[in-house]
């Protein structure tokens, strides 16, 4: 047992979760555990700091998931692969927050799941923070999910229905060795509800006793329960009411800065992305089409498609509803098992032209301080010197 | 004279053993011909229920329905159901959010259409399936004499949405009702669909009332916008009015709550506080009191009524200052 706290202890790296075994029921341990809380408090400083600087916690290399298409019952075979995530390649930096956006079925949900591996990938390396994850197995492989946790949609059906509060939050913490005695659990307890504004006598209560915001706040306090480094939200506030959004949208920013957390935040709603993001990265068919700094993004679109989906938000101010140039798409997302050979937009992509773009697909390449664009024509575009055409809208098969 | 007129619509739900909720109460507004009318708000604030009942669709069982609604001066609520069937799907059109389970699954999309044309423009089935060829074709489903024998699995969300808007129009109704058309769908396919919506809408002069909980999608489409809360509507105002100086705080708080575009970054949002809850009580307050930063000692007491103020419709003791109420974003 104490062999186990201590190898948490290194993973960890704080030193005070031995110590608080040592003196275990104490109520110095308390405040110890509390400390043990801020792995991130003590790197929130330079983390903030670091931010603009090359400190890279999360580096995707070339990520693919490609999951095969099945026929037949007895003699199963592979008749394809649906191409969710078809080549990524990105870099999270400590401390920031890296926005995923796109619409659904791009890959966005595939490619978070494929970086933690709660999919296998089919190709490509995830390196955290100096270590490969993908090589990673069993043991070595379950205690660094410890820093990387997961934050999801629907909180009602992420947290189990006949768990209480208490038991969901220590579950974690068991996990990964970090319960280390009764009275010291429940101050961290304690202190993780408080850190997302539930009061104590929440921990006795079960879901379904929640409303939609505060069992997002659970969802939140669990991934907070392990101290972890990343944290990947994948449409955290999409099932919120409105009024509630906000709230939520205000405590994931107030925890980063506290605890130094690092966020990728995958979501459809691009102003919610914007709002929370330092960096955005837009994803259509499996692949990133465009990335830079989140103002960057908003005020110089590059790509057609972030500026197609840029102009499709409907914005609250009747004045800008007016004025808004629209560039509506025409047709759907073309099928990630059949994706359009070269560029893959340019079966509804305004700018088209006849070269290049239906036979090579582009790189994702470097066009200024950190904006990164895949598209041939990009700076065309941008100094106006092609102009934008209507598009005959391609039929589209959900199933094929 | 208005096309559509609703007075004081309630709709009280009684179920054995329960007490009875009330999700709708005292909603009053009316549809010009042609007009675009919203009903904004978040889930449980009766704007479903409201338009399911000006529809008829509420169950006979279960549901108490007052007030009156008439429409080009026959009174729905009163009609007997096949008088109502005969209205509904002619001159009543409706848009649900999930276009997959209001299209039958096995049944072609193109007699889904030509049922609605044979039943209330008497044609006959070769005439009909010409004429959905020709809505599909103008509602953008791509390749329609090849699609009119298709079924609705083998259509996206943003296409199917696309036949229930063709089976809504099929009839040339007076009145449209979408309720969420657009929030099953990605934002780029929910500009093709909004922007087909407003249309078809200015094209034919059909009236359309829009319910949606997307303040975004109601700037640019609603003529008048009516925002409810816990069953009734606190505040209603033509849109420019509403966006720019809202003064109910519940509408107020939405709109500085919300993420922007265009707003700058890197402040920290203005979050309404608490959340929607299930018993909302009119009977001895306000409802919105418990979340509203200007409640005094009246909103707990006295249930506030729907009154004519600075060129709107308000129901509220204590409104946002007239000079407070401009949201910075927005400028």
């Amino acid at each position: 047992m104490t062999d186990e706290t201590a190898t948490t202890t290194d993973v960890t790296g704080t030193g005070s979760a031995a110590t608080d075994m040592d003196v275990a029921g104490a109520d110095v341990t308390g405040t110890d555990v509390a400390g043990a809380a801020g792995t991130g408090g003590g790197r929130s400083a330079d983390g903030d700091g670091a931010a603009g600087a090359d400190d890279v916690l999360v580096t995707v290399e070339g990520l693919e998931v490609h999951f095969p298409i099945k026929r037949g019952i007895v003699l199963e075979r592979t008749v394809g692969y649906v191409y969710a995530v078809d080549g990524i390649d990105l870099t999270i930096r400590r401390g920031e927050t890296y926005g995923l956006v796109g619409e659904s079925g791009c890959g966005k949900t595939t490619m978070g799941r494929g970086l933690l591996r709660l999919v296998e990938p089919t190709g490509g390396r995830v390196v955290f923070d100096d270590t490969d994850v993908s090589t990673l197995k069993g043991e070595t492989l379950r205690k660094s999910r410890r820093r990387m946790q997961m934050i999801f949609q629907d909180p009602l059906s992420s947290l189990d229905p006949r768990q209480s509060v208490e038991s969901i939050l220590v579950e974690g913490m068991r996990a990964h060795g970090l319960d280390s005695g009764k009275e010291s659990t429940r101050a961290r307890l304690v202190e993780l509800l408080d850190s997302v504004g539930l009061p104590e006598s929440a921990l006795h209560k079960y879901p379904h006793e929640f409303s939609g915001g505060q069992r997002q706040r659970i969802g939140i306090a669990r991934a907070l329960a392990v101290e972890p480094d990343l944290i990947v939200a994948d449409e955290p506030v999409s099932a919120l009411d409105v009024s509630v959004q906000a709230q939520v949208l205000n405590l994931l920013e107030e925890l980063q800065q506290r605890l130094g957390l690092t966020y990728l935040v995958i979501a459809h709603d691009l102003a919610v992305v914007r709002h929370i993001s330092d960096r955005i990265g837009v994803m259509y068919l499996g692949s990133l089409v465009e990335e830079a700094s989140s103002d960057e993004m908003y005020a110089e679109p590059m790509h057609p498609y972030t500026k197609a989906l840029l102009s499709a938000v409907p914005v609250p101010d009747p004045t800008v509803e007016d004025e808004r140039e629209q560039i509506l798409l025409t047709g759907d997302l073309p099928s990630p098992a059949n994706p359009p050979t070269g560029c893959r937009f340019h079966t509804r992509c305004p700018w088209k032209q006849d070269t290049l773009c239906d036979t090579d697909r582009p790189e994702l390449r470097e066009v200024g301080d950190g904006h990164r664009v895949a598209c041939h024509y990009a700076e065309d575009i941008a100094a106006g010197r092609i102009t934008r055409h209507e598009v005959e809208p391609e039929l589209v098969h959900p199933d094929t | 004279m208005a096309l559509l007129d609703v007075r004081d619509l309630s709709v009280v739900f009684k179920r054995k053993g329960t007490r009875p909720f009330t999700a709708v109460d005292g909603v009053s507004f009316s549809v010009e011909p042609g007009q675009t009318v919203g009903l904004v708000g978040e889930s449980g604030s009766g704007k479903s229920v409201t338009s399911l009942a000006i529809m008829g669709l509420l169950p006979k069982r279960g549901a108490e329905i007052g007030g009156s609604v008439t429409f080009s001066d026959t009174e729905l609520l009163t009609l007997s159901d096949k008088q109502l069937r005969d209205r509904r799907g002619r001159d009543l059109g409706m848009v649900f959010q999930d276009p997959l389970s209001s299209l039958n699954p096995v049944i072609t999309i193109g007699l889904q259409i030509t049922e609605v044309l044979e039943r209330h423009r008497g044609m006959t089935r070769k005439e009909a399936r010409v004429e959905a060829a020709e809505l599909l074709d103008r509602v953008g489903l791509p390749d329609p004499q090849r699609r009119i024998d298709e079924y609705p699995h083998q259509l996206s969300g943003g296409m199917r949405q696309r036949v229930l808007i063709a089976i809504a129009l099929a009839c040339r109704p007076k009145l449209l009702i979408a309720d969420e058309p657009t929030t099953a769908l990605d934002v780029t396919i929910q500009a093709q669909i909004l922007s087909l919506l407003s249309e078809l809408v200015s094209e034919t002069d059909t009236a359309l009332i829009m319910i949606t909980h997307d303040l975004g999608v109601v700037a640019g489409l609603c003529d008048d916008v009516n925002v409810m809360y816990g069953g009734r509507i606190v505040e209603r105002a033509q849109r420019h009015d509403l966006f720019e100086r809202s003064r109910h705080p519940y509408t107020h708080g939405l709109l500085q709550s919300i993420p922007r575009l265009n707003a700058p970054r890197g402040e920290p949002l203005t979050p309404i506080r608490g959340s929607v809850s299930d018993n909302i009580e009119w009977e001895q307050g306000c409802a919105f009191a418990p979340r509203c930063p200007n409640a005094t000692d009246v909103c707990w007491s006295e249930p506030p009524e729907l009154k004519a103020d600075d060129g709107r419709m308000l129901r509220c003791h204590n409104p946002v200052a007239i000079g407070d109420a401009v949201t910075e974003g927005a400028l």
